[in-house]
């Protein structure tokens, strides 16, 4: 079948991913891995997550041509894989059903979870609620006060958001903390996480969780325009909807596969979050990836105008990709993103979220250098109504 | 000159002509067992407050009763820790402690203190950016006995575990309480000098521990494991301390000792941190 058969069973690819954890870790990962070995091909496992794909997250999503868009930049034809339709408007809630359908399988009746843009917290409390569990959401005061209306959003959900306050107080805080929590808790909890990190089998889990982005391109694309794109662009934080895009993709050479990643305010500052442009090999919250580091190894914080995005790590699976050839990483500045948000809304009347306006503005760029008979797929991540404070402030506004 | 050298040599265990450089600590453990004594070990993070005091922090430890120091190397995401040690590590890092300063401090300790070992702990990346072949040799340098890093687990440990034997420095290992029957076995092949038992499950710095629980695991882990078992985790107090010395080979104490060194004025550090360390000697030593 497929001839791309990573991770290995240790959880590597390459050199990447693995489980580089404390020992008080290591068997309940173990166990995580055996049931989730067990899941990932059961009947019944996989006829639930479909069920509810379908019927609560509202799956298929579809592919939309934006002909005005592409027609003003007057090149490549970008179609646009709407995940800002799903339920609760981003990608995330397809790995969170995933993940907690198999928490209540094994018994768990606590989950909890880390999150930057407060979208992963959105969708770990959206389905504690759906099937009655205890939610706990660790998220950094920083970013708790950048996203406010998803901090109400998971407490309306009957989640508990707990600020982070040590360290740079965003993501990478948030993930220490919970990794903290499961560590003390891991009895009767379950850790949802949110991207393509942590340690194995999370980075596969999380992928297989997501693929039905990709998967439902294929199909979609062979119906609608009879081929597969050109290229495929996605914005790369920890990169779970890049990785779920082009995983079925991969063994597929002739289709580009396009990552973006947050240059801040500059790849050439030290505020940015582009961490496969500019990063080292190296170990942090329980795999060996690119980090954006210092020459002691101390991790750096990171910037960008879109939280889910700000973060100093990336998922192994990409680490790999760019260090084989396969998958090709690029970088967007603030600026450029909020260009394309603009933009987007004003040619389609789709607003985009921040993270996914980067995966836009380098489809902006590169679709004029390509003739108009070529296919963009770029995959609208997530909407943009929780950004809408953020673009204000950017405009001098407050709301 | 010579003459004072030759006292401090003398004072610390060693001669001009016989500085044993290796094994340290298997030497510590025996002597130790001789005695039929407890090994107490601190933990302290380099550079906290600052990085003059660690030093002297060390040989005033040693002064009140230290056998082994665990040193800890400040990192920015100190994941396996509570509150505590990380505020440890975010002070010493505001002053850029490195691991390249870390390994300096060890150097400077071993010009008046070659007998005691010390034991280098951390996490990995610090490590990854150093190297392992050029962190190894430079540790062995500057007169490291052993090592442990927290994310570094036996699974992914096999090329680390060769760096560090090749210079004749012990790879030390955690157990928990979640760590199952066979795993102690895989363990005990990779480990080296003695073994660190986390004795709750959780993050350093949580306060509640079971000693039937302590008991039980060390009778399970002493079938398969010959070296030394420290234990570490939730010792608060000489009560607690002569309590785990009287089950475990090593009583190791982190937090309590952060604690100190936070609540003390700069100069009151070492006279603190002495204080407490001798309290727990004194009750280790009744058992």
């Amino acid at each position: 079948m497929n001839a791309y058969d990573l991770p290995n069973k240790e959880g590597h690819f390459g050199p990447y991913g693995g489980i580089f954890v404390a020992e008080t870790l290591i068997s309940a990962l173990e166990d995580l891995r055996k049931q989730y070995e067990f899941y990932r091909s059961d009947p019944d496992f996989l006829a639930e997550f479909a069920y509810e794909l379908k019927h609560y997250v509202g799956r298929p999503s579809p592919i939309y041509h934006a002909k005005r868009w592409s027609e003003h930049l007057g090149g490549a034809q970008i179609l646009l894989k709407r995940e800002d339709l799903n339920h609760t408007g981003a990608h995330k809630i397809n790995n969170t059903i995933g993940q907690a359908l198999l928490a209540r399988r094994m018994g768990k009746k606590r989950v909890i979870a880390e999150t930057g843009a407060g979208q992963h917290g959105v969708a770990s409390a959206t389905v504690a609620a759906r099937y009655g569990m205890e939610c706990v959401v660790y998220m950094g005061s920083e970013d708790v006060k950048r996203q406010a209306t998803n901090v109400y959003r998971m407490k309306l959900l009957g989640a508990t958001v707990i600020p982070v306050e040590s360290g740079s107080r965003t993501l990478k805080d948030a993930l220490n903390e919970a990794m903290r929590d499961w560590v003390t808790n891991v009895e009767d909890t379950f850790y949802i996480i949110g991207t393509v990190a942590g340690p194995h089998p999370y980075p596969m889990m999380v992928r297989d969780f997501q693929v039905v982005i990709g998967t439902e391109a294929k199909a979609q694309m062979q119906e609608d325009f009879q081929r597969q794109p050109d290229a495929l662009i996605a914005c790369v934080g920890g990169g779970s909807n890049a990785i779920g895009l082009f995983y079925p993709y991969i063994d597929d050479a002739n289709v580009r596969l396009i990552g973006v990643e947050a240059a801040g305010k500059g790849i050439d500052t030290n505020q940015h979050a582009a961490t496969l442009s500019t990063g080292k090999p190296g170990v942090l919250h329980g795999n060996r990836t690119y980090l954006i580091q210092d020459e002691n190894g101390q991790i750096i914080e990171t910037h960008s105008i879109s939280a889910g995005l700000d973060y100093p790590g990336v998922g192994p699976e990409h680490a790999w990709l760019k260090d084989c050839g396969r998958a090709e990483y690029v970088a967007i500045t603030d600026d450029e993103a909020l260009d394309a948000f603009h933009t987007l809304c004003r040619y389609e009347g789709i607003m985009p979220a921040l993270e996914s306006s980067h995966a836009l503005a380098y489809a902006a760029k590169y679709a004029p250098t390509l003739s108009k008979d070529k296919l963009l797929l770029v995959n609208l991540s997530g909407r943009g109504d929780k950004d809408m404070a953020t673009v204000a402030q950017m405009s001098g506004l407050t709301l | 000159m010579s003459f004072i050298k030759s006292l401090l040599n003398f004072l610390s265990g060693s001669s001009d002509t016989d500085v044993k450089k290796s094994n340290r600590i298997a030497k510590t453990f025996n002597i130790l067992k001789s005695q039929n004594r407890k090994a107490l070990i601190p933990f302290i993070t380099a550079g906290d407050p600052n990085p003059q005091v660690t030093v002297p922090l060390m040989h005033q430890l040693v002064h009140s009763g230290a056998n082994i120091i665990e040193l800890g190397v400040p990192f920015s995401d100190p994941m396996a820790d509570g509150p505590t040690i990380q505020r440890s590590s975010e002070r010493a890092l505001k002053h850029h402690v490195s691991l390249n300063d870390v390994l300096d401090m060890v150097n400077e300790f071993r010009k008046t203190d070659s007998r005691t070992p010390i034991v280098l702990m951390g996490y990995a990346n610090p490590i990854e950016a150093m190297g392992y072949g050029s962190f190894a040799a430079k540790a062995k340098q500057c007169g490291i006995d052993g090592v442990l890093i927290v994310d570094y687990p036996p699974e992914e440990s096999e090329k680390w575990v060769e760096c560090l034997d090749q210079q004749g420095i012990d790879a030390i290992f955690l157990l928990s309480p979640t760590t199952p029957q066979q795993r102690i076995e895989q363990v005990a092949k990779v480990a080296r000098g003695y073994v660190y038992y986390v004795s709750l499950k959780g993050v350093t710095g949580a306060s509640h521990l079971d000693l039937q629980d302590v008991s039980d695991m060390l009778a399970k882990l002493r079938q398969h494991i010959s070296l030394p078992i420290g234990v570490g985790f939730g010792i608060r107090d000489g009560a607690t301390a002569k309590a785990v010395a009287s089950l475990a080979d090593a009583v190791v104490v982190g937090s309590r000792i952060i604690e100190e060194i936070e609540k003390s004025t700069e100069a009151e550090i070492l006279d603190k941190g002495g204080n407490l360390l001798n309290t727990l000697r004194k009750a280790i030593d009744e058992n």
